[in-house]
């Protein structure tokens, strides 16, 4: 009975800005965070993405609004700023696309060994990173 | 197996954690299918996409059909993820109880109007 009634030690001594970043995290660590990132980027972002499939879509006068909000800007946010968040969302999409087909390919194939998690991550980040860049330099009209 | 019903019923945090991992599962199976399906259409588009190319892909019936499929499977996903969110970082309950509220309403929000833009098409 005392066993169970005595307090287990807690320790929040971790402090968010001075501890976190100095964690060095492996290559699935990064992938977890970014994941958790990006999805919630993607939540907070989700009436401007409806807003682009809305005007992108409705009618020829609301597409050209929606390529002017990219080129001449949108209200008081000019369109580089425009391109940017559109740059965040491509990155967020693409990572939780690859980072969540690797968690259906682990579930189905049961790869849960500790080199697999790390070369599967990397490959993740690989994917993610260099695609958000292509398209990222096509965005911006550098090719 | 350990009893879950009557006053030992587990009432605490998702409670459901299988269902909801399934859920979480086969939503981003099917969101993962419509992505390369929309993507197979961008890509197989004759020269230039304008508007007419662009509303052509979702004016038709069976991508309506699709796309209303895949805005309730977001829609369930997204709630199964961000409340992990909350769960995970915010402790206070009346907090939490906000968040919770907030995303609802933001989610229920969303899905009206992605709904009426695909069906007004």
């Amino acid at each position: 009975m005392t066993e169970l009634a005595k307090k287990r030690p807690e320790f929040r001594n971790i402090n968010a800005l001075s501890d976190l970043p100095t964690y060095r995290l492996p290559a699935a660590g990064w992938v977890s965070i970014m994941h958790r990132i990006s999805g919630l980027l993607m939540f907070l972002l989700m009436p401007l993405i409806i807003w682009m499939f809305d005007t992108s879509i409705s009618s020829e006068i609301s597409f050209a609004r929606f390529s002017a909000a990219f080129n001449a800007g949108l209200g008081f946010v000019p369109g580089w700023f425009m391109k940017l968040v559109a740059l965040a969302l491509i990155w967020a999409y693409l990572h939780h696309f690859i980072a969540g087909v690797r968690h259906l390919y682990m579930d189905v194939q049961h790869a849960v060994s500790k080199e697999f998690g790390k070369s599967s991550a990397m490959v993740t980040l690989v994917l993610s990173l260099g695609l958000t860049a292509v398209l990222g330099a096509k965005l911006f009209g550098l090719y | 197996m350990s009893v879950n019903y009557g006053s030992k019923r587990t009432v605490v945090g998702a409670g459901y954690g299988f269902r909801d991992w399934l859920v979480q599962r086969i939503t981003a199976g099917l969101m993962a299918l419509f992505t390369v399906v929309l993507l197979l259409q961008v890509i197989f588009t004759a020269g230039p996409i304008g508007y007419e190319q662009w509303a052509g892909i979702f004016a038709a019936q069976w991508m309506k059909f699709l796309t209303f499929g895949v805005i309730l499977a977001l829609l369930w996903h997204v709630w199964v993820g961000v409340r992990d969110i909350w769960m995970d970082y915010v402790k206070p309950v009346g907090v939490r109880l906000v968040l919770h509220v907030f995303t609802i309403v933001w989610l229920a929000g969303c899905a009206g109007w992605a709904i009426q833009v695909l069906w007004r098409l």
